[in-house]
């Protein structure tokens, strides 16, 4: 494979790019589906080929086949040079690239058990048995449970010398029970809505303890379409770590990539109102906020060796005691901003440009605990697992909506809650921030459906998070 | 080997040991984007996508793969059987799709599909120089080719389609606006012309002011009455949401404003996209609102057998846990110009675009989401300036409801730009009400 990468290079390089680097991949994913104690959904995905792209001036050149030849790719190679070079009737400034060590290497994702092993007969039981739990609670209406796995070898040549190869392995699932009222729908999931995904094997399912928890996730479901609307005004606000997660992921992850920053995503996914010029002043939130990249966490999603660029794993500051330090980056983005860069580039499969993603964006523990927490607040909500999820385009304003809420009074946590939400501004919702849940409250959460780039790339991301509570929130938008 | 002799070659391999489908798509695809006013990426991909569906014993699977040299179609059909073999039954498997006559193919230009770089180029270049200085960036997408399906049951289809897509911004500094293009034919993507629209979107928001959060009057651009459709369509008339008691639609009542009529029709001449669908149905024109009244939802085969009907020609690629898509949707146009939609507005709010809507709930169609691009407030009939960005909290089921349509207008067009290219066209809608929840900066 590492002959096939080099011959799409070696093309790139003859045809006139001054740079050039290949990923030959071949990337297998299994997904089962149930609802109601029927596996509705049994798929199987096998992509590969090579991808290549070519720097010529201001622009990157990309071009990919599944032609698994090395004139195949040597002439992939040849049209993304083409390519890059049709961009000199809209040019720019020539992009530099930030050297990184030259190296030949091999990384490989630690697993206990092979998913792609497990077969299937056992993976089906496992969801049916789930989905049947769920439906002995009267009231639910649909049990749904899932799972998904990934099995990526990549291999990465590029024109000064990097020869990587990495075997990744990743797997996750969710299940959930829906009740369906007279005029709405309620819904509880676990581990977390859209699944919990992780780098590893099997294991990370029969972590999991689906059956162990369906019972709980259906009574809730239920209860919920029968549970008081969630109050409307600004209280303390205490999320669950898997919000928390996805809070960071959009509020702190798209807001702090450089892309973003640089206006290279502007017309789509927008822009960041964060201004480079701030870097290491701006005051992103309240001491108690270090969030860090990190790709080196084991078992996290975003975990790997290296990235699409060549550049080591790594682990960068972004917020260091709630001032913003850090940005996401790779090689041509950092050159710009005269920053190191940060290893944060990669492509969803061998057909697309890769391009800065999160790696594992997440708080670093605090000291606190949800039970402090709770005990800590006179009137407030605790809020539990997405439900809906919008930003504005500069990353600025948001509001989400959570599964499920439940009062806090005088310390004590009260009744369940429907339809909670919550909205605020970024840089005043993080500076609020005043408990935070310590090492042992802490998850990584997997976040498998990150979108981003054109054509659309789904990227994989990790964010470590705890509970932790904000102080007056507005919630319960109306 | 070609798309057609591809199929046919997976359904010989899977041979009597299965039922079998398989779809084998050959189109080619390039994009060519742009950010501060230059090319930063260029990309294409070539090569065949193969999907195979299959049932043994009604134990079904679903495979794809980008591998259709021999080997490669071998593996895919031997590992399909083998997994298909080892699950358990599945109880809806409604069986293949029946042999039926291709219905007319849709639109389909070869230059679209063949476009060069060079073409996407001149084109981002013109989109440029019509803002005059001003910042831009977006996309100019060509994509392109065959497709052919076949099954066990003797049904075997092929058509091309073509779709160009351009979508661009320009920027002042403190606004952008927007301008959005998808047709059939290349040769119907105006880069300057729609530079022109985007730049003076731009120019016309550079200042804003801050409006109250609240409940206005509104019409709405053809890009966002494309979004609401599309969360219409997926959760309400989805027949799959429907038989599980999630979707808002009661086939036969009047929940839309009587001026309200949506059809799905890949056959219209804005539309892009196949003539069938991924189970092998020739797809079939559907009117799912007419005159307010629900009437009728997007089926494929696995909805329709529950539903005990036929399908529609809706099912999309390993789709079946999420149920049959309408891809074609078209809200229908009224008569009345944009010009005439404001002037009938005393006091409300002109949206050009909306951004990052998301749903609450199926079942009442709960959104949020925010305006970007360009937001307008309108007095005594006139565009009287910008305002900034402003977030929502709205049910569309409940805006479009009987008495709240205003007005429709004449303009309809391609207008997907938040949701994806090709999937709808809308005209500029007025409506009595939405409610606005907050501002984007606090």
């Amino acid at each position: 494979m590492f002959d096939y990468a080099q011959a799409a290079v070696e093309g790139a390089l003859a045809a006139g790019a001054t740079y050039a680097d290949a990923r030959a991949m071949i990337v297998r994913r299994q997904g089962l589906s149930c609802l109601n104690q029927n596996l509705d959904s049994l798929d199987y995905d096998e992509n590969a080929g090579v991808g290549v792209r070519a720097l010529i001036g201001s622009s990157w050149g990309f071009y990919a086949t599944p032609e698994p030849t090395e004139a195949a790719a040597r002439a992939a190679g040849a049209q993304a040079s083409a390519i890059a070079n049709a961009s000199a009737l809209a040019a720019g400034d020539p992009l530099q690239l930030l050297d990184v060590p030259v190296v030949a290497d091999h990384y490989e994702t630690p697993y206990e058990e092979a998913p792609f092993d497990v077969v299937l007969s056992e993976k089906a039981d496992l969801l049916i048995a789930a989905t049947g739990i769920m439906q002995e609670v009267p009231g639910v209406a649909l049990a749904e449970a899932r799972m998904r796995f990934w099995d990526t070898e990549k291999y990465f040549v590029s024109s000064q010398g990097h020869r990587i190869s990495q075997h990744l392995v990743e797997s996750g699932g969710e299940m959930a029970a829906t009740a369906i009222g007279e005029s709405e729908t309620q819904r509880r999931s676990y581990p977390q809505s859209f699944g919990q995904f992780e780098t590893g094997g099997f294991e990370v399912i029969r972590r999991f303890d689906l059956a162990g928890n369906a019972g709980r996730v259906a009574e809730e479901a239920v209860a919920l379409l029968t549970a008081p609307e969630c109050p409307t005004g600004t209280l303390d606000l205490i999320l669950e770590s898997s919000q928390l997660a996805l809070q960071i992921h959009e509020s702190v992850g798209h807001a702090t990539e450089l892309d973003r920053i640089l206006g290279w995503e502007a017309a789509f996914a927008g822009t960041s109102w964060l201004d480079l010029a701030q870097l290491g002043t701006l005051q992103f939130g309240s001491p108690r906020m270090n969030i860090t990249a990190d790709a080196t966490l084991p078992g996290s999603l975003a975990t790997f060796g290296y990235d699409d660029e060549g550049t080591p794993a790594q682990r960068v500051d972004i917020v260091k005691e709630g001032i913003w330090v850090g940005v996401l980056s790779g090689r041509d983005s950092a050159a710009i901003a005269g920053l190191a860069p940060g290893g944060m580039v990669r492509g969803d499969g061998y057909n697309r440009l890769p391009m800065v993603r999160m790696t594992n964006v997440g708080l670093l523990p605090g000291e606190s605990s949800l039970d402090e927490m709770v005990s800590e607040t006179k009137d407030g909500v605790y809020m539990a697992t997405n439900r809906s999820w919008s930003i504005d385009d500069r990353r600025l304003n948001f509001q989400f909506g959570c599964e499920a809420g439940w009062e806090v009074k005088n310390g004590q946590l009260g009744r369940m809650v429907r339809n909670p939400t919550y909205t605020g501004i970024s840089p005043e919702f993080w500076g609020s921030l005043d408990l935070l849940g310590g090492r042992e409250e802490t998850s990584y959460w997997g976040v498998p459906n990150c979108g981003k780039g054109q054509p659309m790339q789904s990227g994989h991301t990790g964010h470590p998070a705890a509970p932790a509570r904000f102080r007056d929130v507005r919630v319960g938008v109306k | 080997m070609q798309v057609q002799e591809t199929a046919d070659r997976i359904i010989d391999l899977v041979g009597d040991r299965a039922e079998a489908q398989v779809s084998v798509d050959g189109t080619q695809h390039d994009l060519t984007r742009f950010a501060n006013s230059f090319i930063h990426q260029n990309v294409g991909e070539r090569g065949l996508n193969v999907a195979l569906k299959l049932a043994v014993n009604d134990r079904v699977a679903f495979a794809t793969s980008t591998r259709s040299d021999e080997v490669g179609l071998a593996s895919l059909v031997e590992e399909t059987i083998h997994a298909a073999r080892l699950r358990p039954t599945d109880k809806d498997w409604p069986g293949l799709a029946e042999p039926a006559a291709p219905v007319e193919p849709a639109r389909f230009e070869a230059q679209t599909a063949s476009a060069t770089p060079d073409r996407r180029a001149a084109e981002v270049a013109a989109f440029i120089a019509a803002g005059n200085g001003l910042l831009a960036a977006g996309y100019f997408d060509t994509q392109g080719g065959p497709t052919a399906f076949a099954n066990s049951a003797g049904q075997r289809l092929a058509a091309s389609t073509s779709r160009a897509t351009f979508d661009g911004i320009h920027q002042t500094g403190t606004s952008a606006g927007a301008a959005h293009q998808t047709s059939a034919d290349i040769n119907d993507v105006d880069g300057s012309g729609l530079g022109t629209i985007a730049a003076t979107k731009a120019k016309d928001s550079a200042i804003t002011r801050h409006l109250e959060p609240g409940e206005y009057e509104v019409i709405l651009s053809p890009e966002c009455v494309a979004t609401i459709m599309f969360f219409l369509g997926a959760y309400g008339w989805n027949a799959k949401s429907h038989l599980e008691g999630q979707s808002f639609t009661v086939l036969g009542e009047q929940q839309f404003d009587p001026a309200v009529t949506i059809e799905d029709d890949y056959a219209d001449p804005l539309a892009v996209g196949l003539s069938f669908d991924a189970d092998g149905t020739p797809k079939r024109k559907v009117t799912i609102v007419e005159a307010g009244v629900s009437k009728s939802l997007a089926h494929d085969l696995r909805t329709a057998r529950r539903a005990g009907g036929e399908s529609t020609g809706h099912a999309i690629p390993g789709g079946d846990a999420f149920g049959a898509l309408p891809t074609n949707l078209h809200f229908r146009p009224g008569d009345r110009s944009v010009v005439d939609l404001i002037g009938s507005v005393e006091r409300g709010l002109f949206i050009t675009t909306f951004n990052y809507c998301r749903i609450l709930d199926p079942r009442t169609q709960v959104v949020t989401g925010l305006t970007r691009n360009g937001t307008f407030l309108v007095e005594g009939g006139e565009i009287g300036g910008a305002v900034s960005n402003l977030r929502f909290t709205q049910s569309f089921i409940e805006a479009l409801s009987p008495g709240r349509v205003l007005g429709i207008g004449d303009d309809a067009r391609m207008a997907d730009s938040e949701v994806g290219p090709g999937i709808a066209s809308a005209p500029s809608v007025h409506l009595a009400a939405w409610n606005f929840t907050g501002g984007a900066q606090g």
